[in-house]
């Protein structure tokens, strides 16, 4: 124990660049999920059938095993930061999706009716209205994809991605040192379970910061 | 009498549905009148109110606005001439009464300065003070207060025309007894032209300037004044709607100020015994207790003034609790009446000041008068007829 803390001593600032580069990759792979998740949510949750079809496209790539989607993304998208986050945006599509599905969903139709009454435009309701109201249920899904998300993102390092998984791989594969092997695995998990708690202040903060006072 | 609304063969029928919603209606609302559509559950009424501000597409017939065919026209603009409370209240939970309130004057692009002025104004108008409630958001208001903010965010572009589907529902009978009270008094200052939803004969007697009985499909059983309505139901639907006690109901149609006020004695409430014993003697009965600003406190007779020595005007006697103002109806006045210590109600201004007062035989004489005018009146009409 007390060696794992002097190693943490002599290490942190390696720790702390990994960890800086593995919360940019989450970062930008939930962003662009968002992105493009909350797209995929506004052009369907009215109608059963494309809803249907996009939920369980993004509930498959869930069901893809991380060192397989890494090993496929490969060919096409070379080593290093690519593959890594294109399949995490993969992996973090369905919570997004669905929550904005089901936020849109959730909205009182008299509220939106009441709005049409009074002369607001289809776009107009949509910003000013449903997806204001739905953004709580939204940001809840953005925080399960994040926490999905910073998991696998260590096993990019497989496919050379930035982040924490590198130290992890480093010390799974040096067999041989166990003392050093077992302190580079145990700095990577620490890491990653203390981004995780970050992330999660960090949720905390923008759903106090985003969200009307008048649905919390 | 000109006429803002008409409704011209006005179909809806939904998809997959046998029977058409609304059957054919065909209306006229005239300008500045409160027209209220009333009638069973289901019989059509919301969709009816959706037709006019097409939240609902007909599926024939036409929709004039001050003879302007508005079938056609670009319904986001139509909508934001056209006031509307939906059933269910609707305000935005996310938004602040006064961003509730500005929601159309900002869609019309009016500058902050107007908007700001405008939401007072209103907020003002509803009876609620605008530095407490402009921040606040709907959750923090009670059902009443959300109700008449719906009723204002309808109102805030300043429309001609309002739609009001069931605006006081889903609340107690006092405080939508107010806000009915409350709305006739603005309606009277503004003068719009308001078609209003409900499915209680007895709001729609009370707030009708006319009245269209719908029956299903919204046939119209009767158009009419409450009046006539009242005294001549068209058919055996109509009469049953009404249902008994059409002669009570007569009672809601007029309100205090419509007839003529008796005078009692008075007394201030700091008068000597020898002032109370003489206002007494001009009459056998009871003086009434007015304090500093001539609000009624007590009734006082002479047993009272015997039994009870020392004590001040305002510690003896009966309370004098049965208060009404003008433009109560005779109904509640009545009532009032009845359920009071005696047997007389006390008209008061909006300051409390004492007016007059209103006893049983003065509600009789009025009664009896209206039944004369409407018996007159019908024989005028059926003369015209035949
Ligand atoms: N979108 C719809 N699709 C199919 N049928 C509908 C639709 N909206 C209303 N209806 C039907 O049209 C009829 C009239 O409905 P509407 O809501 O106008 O009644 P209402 O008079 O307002 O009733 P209530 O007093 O209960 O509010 C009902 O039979 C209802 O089932
Ligand atoms: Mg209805």
């Amino acid at each position: 124990m007390s060696e794992f803390i002097s190693y943490l001593e002599s290490h942190w600032d390696d720790l702390l660049e990994l960890g800086i580069a593995h919360a940019l990759v989450v970062a930008v792979s939930v962003a662009i999920a968002t992105v493009i998740g909350v797209a995929l949510g506004i052009a369907t949750y009215r109608t059963e059938r494309p809803r249907e079809l996009v939920l369980a496209i993004t509930g498959f790539f869930l069901t893809i095993p991380s060192l397989a989607l890494f090993g496929l993304l490969i060919s096409p998208l070379g080593l290093g930061w690519p593959p890594v986050a294109v399949a995490l945006v993969m992996y973090a599509l369905l919570p997004i999706v669905r929550n904005t599905v089901v936020g849109l969903r959730e909205v009182d139709p008299a509220i939106v009716e009441s709005a049409q009454g009074m002369g607001m435009g289809r776009a107009r309701r949509l910003l000013r209205i449903e997806l204001p109201l739905a953004w709580p249920v939204i940001m809840t899904g953005m925080r399960v994809s994040t926490v999905i998300v910073v998991g696998i993102a260590a096993i990019g390092a497989y496919v050379n991605g930035p982040g924490l998984g590198e130290d992890i791989f480093r010390g799974l594969r040096r067999i041989g040192n166990p003392e050093t092997a077992l302190n580079l695995v145990l700095g990577g998990l620490l890491g990653i379970v203390v981004l995780a708690i970050l992330f999660d202040l960090v949720y905390v903060l923008l759903s106090r910061l985003t969200t009307s006072r008048g649905i919390r | 009498m000109t006429i803002k609304i008409r409704l011209e063969n006005l179909t809806k029928r939904f998809p997959g549905e046998r029977e058409p919603a609304v059957d054919s209606l065909s209306m006229e609302i005239p300008e500045g009148e409160i027209v209220i559509l009333v009638g069973p559950s289901g019989c059509g009424k919301t969709t009816t109110m959706k037709l006019i501000n097409r939240l609902i597409e007909p599926t024939s017939g036409r929709i004039f606005l001050e003879d302007e065919d508005v079938t056609k026209v670009d319904p986001d603009g139509l909508r934001r001439r056209i006031g509307y409370v939906i059933q269910q209240i609707g305000l935005f939970p996310h938004m602040t009464i006064y961003e509730n309130i500005a929601t159309v004057p900002k869609l019309l692009g009016w500058n902050r300065a107007q908007i700001s002025a405008r939401v007072d104004e209103l907020l003002t108008t509803i009876g609620m003070d605008p530095a407490t409630y402009r921040s606040r958001y709907p959750k923090e208001l009670s059902g009443g207060q959300r109700q008449r903010v719906g009723v204002a965010r309808a109102m805030s572009a300043d429309p001609d025309v309002m739609l009001m589907d069931e605006p006081f529902g889903a609340i107690d009978p006092i405080t939508r007894d107010r806000l009915q009270n409350e709305f006739l008094r603005i309606q009277s200052e503004i003068k719009k032209t308001i078609v209003f939803v409900t499915h209680d004969i007895d709001e729609a007697i009370k707030m009708g300037d006319r009245i269209a009985i719908l029956r299903d499909h919204s046939h119209i059983a009767q158009y009419d004044t409450p009046e006539a309505i009242l005294v001549d139901p068209a058919d055996d639907f109509v009469a049953e709607f009404i249902g008994r006690g059409a002669g009570l109901k007569r009672l809601n149609l007029s309100r205090v100020n419509d007839i003529e006020m008796s005078e009692c004695a008075t007394v201030q409430a700091g008068a000597d015994r020898d002032e109370v014993r003489r206002a007494l003697g001009e009459t056998d009965r009871c003086v009434l207790v007015l304090d500093e600003q001539r609000r009624p406190r007590r009734w006082v007779n002479a047993d009272h003034l015997e039994l009870v020595g020392g004590r001040s005007l305002t510690e003896i006697g009966l309370p004098a609790d049965a208060v009404v103002r003008p433009y109560s109806t005779l109904s509640d006045t009545l009532n009032e009446m009845l359920v009071a210590d005696y047997a007389t109600a006390i008209v008061v201004g909006d300051d409390g000041v004492y007016q007059g007062v209103i006893d049983i035989d003065t509600i009789n004489e009025a009664v009896r008068g209206m039944r004369a005018a409407e018996r007159s009146r019908l024989a005028d009409r059926l003369g015209e007829g035949g």
